[in-house]
């Protein structure tokens, strides 16, 4: 209020806010209005759902087919269950292996967080997709994991790991696994140390502290860090088309088969919107304790 | 409260980083690897990094994802900073729950689903207006509408810790509202917005399913050059472009967290100074 006078609040409002309004918002819509038209042999290759009339009306021409399809359909059902089974059980991973991370972070001196940090940090800047062909790099049928374990004599014959779920699952916890751990260390690091002190001085042992105590307050870091890698891995392209096999039917996956593949666009559009409604109560719940954090 | 490592958490954590990096490491050595199979040994050899560079389809697609990144995380960094400033300075006005919505959603969307929406609208757009075309401006605003969500994010943090008081005895000694901004709370928060540019920089490099959706034919970015050939299986050359783009990325993250703790303890220590004085 005191920085500028109110016209001049819109000169740094509006830019942002039009453009995602306009390049991000408004193509929901979009999508939303393409899913309910037919293919068409044209370019582009669907239908128009407003057309003009020679007697200078407009007709509206919707259908909910797309969306029958994907009812009757069985694959569109496999994929979505298939996904969130899969990023259920990834997220529970990353929180398993992310907890005690972050909670050993949280607990170093300053200058060894700061560098712990930077470690943590440095893969969620390299390349996403050059992360996962690494990765394939280990788990392949001639890769290391399997050399490794041949020469030691512990397998006879190499194990089947690509192109099945666990390397999906691999993929998934190795690749966000940057994204449980940060949130966390975020929670667990503003935790109030006198109340730990407190429980001690009562009696507590421990373990009783951190359950009673810790656990507790970093609920919000849980939260959002378990978002921030469930939403994603729902969606999850690159992974399952690179490690996973033909069985690993992720609805990201669908999706780009049905637009690049099928080039049905008003189907990969319904997907896409279905997809957004399923989504819509964890992101919701994503914004409501990110909102609030940055509040607090 | 002491604070100390127990055994048991030092081992989850050596694990963790273990995870992380070793599948790198061995990217980086097979690079190495004088051998045509992936699998063999043998012995070291830079002949890959070589070949890379006379391999036109990549130093093309490497140079358009260049322009790609700096364009959009260019804009980004602008677009973002005036949304931080709207958030944090602005506490109501129209829209300002829309802004919040909007620049929270793209950190957790899938990029399949801000991919194909995106792709529509231009699609329409270019039917009603004929612009833009599928191509390099498509793959620009489609950055920027992702990247600008992380600026806003890392420059509100920045800007909500920064010391409001320090502007208001700018304006106190007679600078306007927005001569105090620029001079006094811009150099407070620039470590954030060159930290910010480098990660939208970082993460349009990066991106693969969101230009694979929004560009037109004949513009292949480096990540979708990469796709194609990775879905053939791993290959000697991938391994070289893979550590190359790895250690330049590392190398940067690094000297600009080197860049901005220097600062920022520089920054410590004047104000301490000017506490004493």
């Amino acid at each position: 209020m005191r920085l500028l006078e109110r016209p001049g609040r819109w000169l740094i409002i509006l830019p942002p806010l039009l453009f995602l309004t306009v390049f991000f918002l408004i193509p929901f819509a979009f999508a939303f209005k393409i899913s309910l038209a037919e293919t068409a042999p044209r370019v582009p290759p669907f239908t128009d759902i407003f057309t003009h009339t020679p007697d200078g009306h407009i007709q509206v021409s919707v259908s909910l087919a797309n969306f029958k399809y994907l009812l009757t359909d069985e694959v569109y059902g496999i994929a979505y269950l298939y996904s969130l089974k899969t990023a259920f059980f990834s997220t529970l991973i990353c929180l398993a292996l992310g907890y005690p991370m972050a909670y050993a972070i949280s607990r170093a001196s300053k200058t060894t967080q700061s560098i712990l940090l930077l470690i943590i940090i440095l893969p969620f800047w390299t390349s996403f997709l050059l992360r996962v062909y690494a990765l394939e790099g280990i788990i392949r049928d001639g890769g290391i994991l399997n050399t490794v374990l041949l020469k030691l004599g512990l397998i006879s014959q190499p194990l089947k790991i690509m192109r099945t779920s666990i390397a999906v699952y691999l993929g998934i916890i190795y690749s966000y696994l940057p994204f449980m751990v940060l949130p966390l260390f975020a929670t667990l690091e503003k935790l109030d140390n006198t109340l730990l002190e407190a429980a001690a001085d009562l009696g507590s042992p421990p373990w009783r502290a951190f359950l009673d105590v810790t656990v507790p307050q970093s609920i919000p870091g849980v939260i959002a860090g378990s978002m921030l890698v469930f939403i994603p891995a729902v969606g999850e392209f690159v992974i399952p088309s690179l490690l996973g096999g033909p069985d690993n039917l992720m609805i990201g996956r669908v999706l780009w088969d049905e637009f690049f593949g099928n080039h049905d666009w008003p189907v990969a559009s319904a997907v896409a919107i279905a997809f957004l409604f399923l989504l819509a109560g964890p992101i919701a719940i994503y914004q409501y304790y990110n909102t609030r954090q940055q509040e607090a | 409260m002491e604070r100390r490592f127990s055994p048991v958490l030092f081992a989850a954590l050596c694990l963790g980083i273990a995870v992380l990096y070793v599948p790198i490491l061995v990217l980086i050595a097979y690079s190495f690897n004088a051998s045509a199979l992936v699998s063999v040994w043998g012995g070291f050899s830079t002949q890959w990094y070589a070949e890379l560079m006379h391999n036109r389809q990549i130093l093309d697609a490497a140079l358009l994802s260049l322009e790609v990144a700096v364009a959009s995380s260019t804009a980004a960094v602008l677009l973002g900073t005036l949304a931080a400033i709207a958030l944090v300075r602005f506490a109501r006005f129209p829209g300002r729950l829309m802004l919040t919505g909007m620049v929270n959603a793209p950190l957790v969307m899938p990029e399949i689903i801000t991919g194909i929406t995106q792709l529509l609208l231009f699609v329409s757009m270019l039917q009603m207006f004929g612009w833009p075309h599928r191509g390099f401006t498509t793959i620009v605003i489609a950055h920027i509408a992702f990247c600008t969500a992380y600026v806003t994010v890392t420059v509100q943090s920045r800007l909500q810790s920064a010391d409001r008081s320090l502007e208001e005895a700018a304006m106190d000694l007679g600078s306007s509202p927005a001569q105090a901004f620029v001079e006094v709370t811009l150099p407070i928060i620039a470590p954030a917005l060159i930290s910010s540019w480098l990660l939208s920089f970082t993460l349009s490099l990066d991106d693969l399913v969101i230009s694979s959706f929004v560009s037109g034919p004949g513009a292949s970015t480096l990540p979708m050059v990469i796709y194609s050939k990775v879905k053939l299986g791993v290959s000697p050359d991938v391994n070289a472009l893979a550590s190359l783009i790895i250690c330049i990325v590392g190398s940067c993250v690094i000297a600009a967290g080197y860049f901005m703790r220097r600062q920022e303890k520089q920054r410590l220590l004047e104000m301490q100074i000017a506490e004493r004085g």
